[in-house]
C-alpha cells in the first residue's frame, strides 16, 4: 500500500492501462487448437 | 513408461495448461498480431514439452515458460529481420481522440501507442506493470540484469506519457503549490510595502 502510495498519478494511470490491455486477453476462451497439441503430445510420449 | 506413478501424478506439465492465458497475452504484446501470437504459444508448449526436464520443480514456471516464449520470438524475428525498424520504436500512432480533460487516455489510444513502443519496453512493461513480476523475477524471465529490466520499464513509460501527451496529475498540484507559494510570497510583501 505504501508503494502504491508513492506511485505517481502517471505512473498508476499507465498501470492501469496495462492491467486492461492483459485482462482483455487472458479473459478470451483458449483456442481449442493448444489443448489438442498438450494432448499430442502427451500420445506421442505414451507410445515411446 | 519409464517414470513411476508418483512422477506422473507430479508431472509438472500437466501445469502448462494453466498459463495459457497468460503465455497467450504476453505472446501478443510481442507479436502485436493475434495469429502470430498463437503460433508463438504454440512453439513454446512443444519446445517446453520437450525439455521439461531443464525445469527445476518448485521453481517458477511462468517465468520458465515466458523465457522458453520470448527467446523463440527474439529467434524468430532474427531469422526473418522483418521487425528490424521496431528496435527504434516507430512513429506515434495517430491517436483518435485527444486525452479526456482530466489527462486520462482512452484504452484504444493507449494500446494503439504501446504497440509502437520497442519490444524490450513492451514485454518489460508488461510483465512488470500489467502482471505484477518483481523487477528480479521480470529481470529473470528476459535473461538481464535487474537495472536493465528498470531502465526499460522506465523509459516505456516516459514514452507512453510522451505518445500520449500525458499530464501528471501530482506534478500539476505540485506545480500549483509552488505557485500559490509565488502568489502568497508575492502578495505578503505587496502587503509589508504597502
Amino acid at each position: 500500500m505504501e508503494r502504491e502510495k508513492t506511485k505517481s498519478g502517471l505512473e498508476r494511470q499507465i498501470e492501469e492501462n496495462l492491467k486492461k490491455v492483459y485482462k482483455k486477453t487472458i479473459e478470451e476462451d483458449v483456442p481449442d487448437r493448444f489443448a489438442e497439441l498438450l494432448k499430442q503430445l502427451k500420445e506421442q510420449d505414451a507410445t515411446k | 513408461m519409464n517414470r513411476n506413478a508418483a512422477d506422473a501424478a507430479s508431472d509438472p506439465r500437466d501445469e502448462i495448461v494453466d498459463h495459457l492465458p497468460a503465455m497467450r497475452a504476453f505472446a501478443l504484446s510481442l507479436t502485436r498480431n493475434g495469429t502470430a501470437a498463437d503460433d508463438l504459444v504454440q512453439d513454446t508448449i512443444v519446445k517446453a514439452w520437450k525439455n521439461i526436464d531443464k525445469f527445476s520443480a518448485g521453481t517458477n514456471m511462468r517465468a520458465w515458460l515466458f523465457t522458453i516464449l520470448r527467446n523463440t520470438f527474439y529467434s524468430d524475428r532474427r531469422k526473418s529481420k522483418r521487425e528490424v525498424a521496431d528496435v527504434d520504436g516507430a512513429m506515434a500512432a495517430t491517436l483518435s481522440q485527444k486525452p479526456d480533460h482530466d489527462g486520462r487516455m482512452a484504452l484504444a489510444d493507449f494500446e494503439a501507442v504501446f504497440t509502437e513502443l520497442p519490444s524490450e519496453q513492451r514485454e518489460a512493461l508488461m510483465l512488470v506493470g500489467a502482471m505484477g513480476f518483481s523487477y528480479e523475477e521480470a529481470a529473470e524471465t528476459c535473461e538481464v540484469a535487474v537495472g536493465t529490466i528498470k531502465s526499460r520499464v522506465n523509459r516505456g513509460r516516459l514514452r507512453l506519457t510522451e505518445l500520449l501527451g500525458l499530464v501528471d496529475d501530482e506534478e500539476l498540484e505540485l506545480t500549483d503549490k509552488s505557485t500559490m507559494a509565488v502568489v502568497n510570497a508575492t502578495l505578503t510583501s505587496k502587503r509589508h510595502i504597502a
